[in-house]
């Protein structure tokens, strides 16, 4: 028999050891999978692919950093508010609001030339985001219900208001129809800093605000306050912290850096807004944060390592024909092995023989 | 009102609500257990996959409705043993089983997405389907809509006038209490997943299987999520399911019949109702419960239960 025995103190070894067991294990899984799955192709090859490919190439590394910025910024919103025990699951709809917010300024003063335009739509990008967010914060603190379904419910919403828009207003007048927008002129681009990749100032912005976080978490009072509010609620209270405050700040946080990477994507990768903005960065930005134990500095490396995972599953897809959503499948199992492993954090594990 | 469309309507409204009153009603059982399972929306779309994949080969119903049963079953066997053994946190798990559900139909689906089947026919019972009026309400259905007013059914009188539903129940409000009296707390929550598991798959192939012929990665659009917000709307009361469901499947069909009649607003709009409407019920749900505590709510919905001896 099994027997999990609680550990006095929390296991420092393992807080380090459990996510380098779950990635061995996903890669087991892995290779599991492809050995089942691949006939006339060698494991090995597909596999390093998949995994090493992107570190070797200076494309695909350039694209791993352009995928790592937007769900660094989400994951980081998002761990503030899971500290607290606040769950913005719809992170991807306050991140397809930005993205329509920033674009449409983009698109009002299209041909307008101006340095101060870029930092216009990043305004507008986060307001969106924020005040879609908002609604979800509203409707908990007046009415007690649960964020976790109010954002999602808005997620898809929020998709179907960006297909409206690109039928509509928003539509290229030259486009033949196609529901896409114009194509966004060079001051409503963002500066691109690897000359010949897609890689944008926006990965750096991503970096900073991470620093920011973690400096803001560690010696903020609203850090403390969203800690002690998700550990213990009871305390909380007593310490007179505004439960509201939390719900509020935490999901303005959040859907604001969903919404700025929107207008990243938008402005950045895209170069204007499409149906295929929402790439699901707002539900992978959920594991990204659970696999960084919602630590900002641990976002940092989470979402390259998501990243990698992106990346690698578009090159076996181009080079062997597999089909990409491999990736996710990947992601679900790498978050249920992180989740099982964590156990180890907490208990002791025993075998003992027991008598029955 | 012209009487065959009254009675389209009434069909429409059966056709959208079942498979939310199936995934709902497991999820119910569940969260009585004290389990919050997130992973539904991915449950839902694993069973969507299975039985069209096994109706696609056999062309059995029958076979292809046990099939996305004991899928949904299989992919919930994971939650299971995860939050029940494994100590996780339900919400993390659960989203995790619902990332992981459309990554894995999307990919196990890929070579299935321009296949048609067919679908599973309502029932005719001679005379009695026959019957002007009455036949078509009452005798027209097709075989999975009353076995999901069935499943209800089961699932209230298990809960309710079965010992271990009082059990199950106890176990929900209060699980250290339950344990200190000789309750398998583990045993009964597993079970429960593992019933909102294939009430989930079997919902989700409603849709494959009754609604529309084909299989897309995307076809369960949230339903699951919606089934979540019903278990709440219904105060986890089973039969206020169905009402939920009827609830949306009207706000479904009216969408659809809006757009029949070409009323100049965008199609888009049109589709945001029934995300629009769960918001709105939960909120007035709120406004009828006037700020109250919400009595019914199991008290250890969601916490992690180990035992120490």
């Amino acid at each position: 028999m099994i027997k999990l025995i609680p550990r006095v103190e929390n296991s420092k070894a393992m807080i380090f050891l459990s996510p380098i067991l779950a990635l061995t294990l996903t890669a087991l899984s892995a290779l599991v999978i492809f050995i089942f799955i691949l006939e006339d192709i060698k494991v090995s090859s597909v596999f390093f692919t998949l995994f090493v490919g992107p570190l070797t190439d200076s494309y695909y590394f350039s694209e791993l950093l352009v995928k790592a910025a937007p769900l660094m910024i989400i994951g980081l919103g998002l761990s503030i508010g899971f500290r607290a025990g606040i769950w913005n699951i719809g992170a991807e709809g306050q991140y397809v609001i930005g993205g329509i917010a920033g674009g449409a300024v983009g698109l009002f003063f299209y041909d307008v030339e101006g340095f101060w335009l870029l930092p216009l739509m990043a305004l507008a990008a986060i307001i969106g985001g924020m005040f879609y967010a908002s609604i979800a914060a509203f409707l908990r603190i007046r009415y007690q219900v649960n964020e976790i379904l109010v954002t999602l419910m808005l997620t898809y919403v929020a998709v179907l208001f960006l297909s409206a828009m690109l039928q509509g207003p928003l539509r290229n007048p030259a486009g033949f129809n196609f529901p896409e927008s114009r194509i966004f002129h060079d001051s409503a681009m963002l500066p691109i800093i690897w000359e010949g990749t897609r890689l944008h100032i926006g990965f750096i912005i991503a970096i900073i605000l991470s620093l920011v976080a973690w400096f803001g978490i560690k010696k903020h009072m609203f850090g403390m306050q969203i800690k002690i509010t998700g550990s213990a609620p009871r305390a909380a209270k007593f310490a007179g912290f505004n439960d509201n405050k939390t719900v509020l700040y935490s999901l303005l946080i959040s859907g604001g850096l969903a919404g700025l990477a929107g207008f990243f994507e938008a402005s950045g990768p895209a170069g204007q807004l499409t149906p295929g903005l929402p790439q699901f960065y707002g539900f992978t930005a959920i594991i990204v944060a659970f696999l960084a134990r919602l630590h900002p500095i641990g976002i940092l490396f989470s979402s390259l390592l998501i990243a990698l995972s992106y990346v690698g599953g578009e090159e076996v897809q181009i080079e062997y024909n597999l089909p990409s959503s491999i990736t996710q499948i990947f992601q679900g199992m790498l978050l249920f092995y992180f989740l099982a492993c964590d156990i180890l954090i907490k208990y002791k594990v025993v075998l003992n023989k027991s008598k029955n | 009102m012209n009487e065959s469309l009254f009675i389209n309507i009434i069909i429409g409204i059966s056709i959208a609500s079942t498979p939310l009153i199936f995934a709902a009603i497991g999820e119910l059982l569940v969260e009585r257990s004290g389990v919050l399972n997130l992973g539904v929306e991915g449950m839902m779309i694993v069973g969507a996959l299975l039985g069209f994949i096994v109706q696609f080969h056999t062309g059995s119903p029958f076979l292809a409705v046990f099939a996305a049963l004991l899928g949904g079953m299989a992919i919930s066997s994971i939650f299971a043993f995860l939050t029940q053994f494994l100590l996780t946190n339900q919400v993390a798990t659960g989203l995790a089983l619902t990332l992981f559900g459309l990554g894995f139909s999307a990919f196990a689906g890929r070579g299935y997405t321009e296949e048609t089947i067919v679908l599973i026919k309502a029932i005719h019972i001679p005379f009695l389907s026959d019957i002007p009026f009455i036949g078509p309400l009452i005798f027209s259905f097709n075989p999975l809509v009353y076995l999901a007013f069935l499943m209800v059914y089961l699932v209230w009188w298990f809960l309710f006038k079965t010992k271990q539903g009082l059990i199950l129940r106890s176990i929900g409000d209060n699980h250290d209490a339950a344990h200190a009296i000789g309750h398998n707390v583990v045993r009964y929550r597993f079970m429960a997943i593992l019933f909102g598991g294939a009430m989930a798959g079997l919902g989700g192939a409603f849709l494959s299987l009754v609604q529309v012929p084909i299989w897309g990665e995307d076809m369960t659009a949230g339903r699951g999520w919606i089934a979540l917000g019903l278990v709440v709307f219904a105060s986890w009361q089973p039969f206020r399911i169905i009402l939920g469901a009827i609830l949306f499947g009207g706000i479904t069909v009216l969408q659809l019949h809006a757009q029949g009649f070409d009323i100049r607003i965008s199609a888009q709009y049109l589709s945001m109702l029934p995300y629009l409407a769960t918001i709105v019920i939960l909120v007035s749900l709120r406004i009828r419960l006037k700020n109250k505590t919400n009595r019914t709510v199991p008290n250890c919905l969601g916490r992690i239960f180990h035992s120490t001896s």
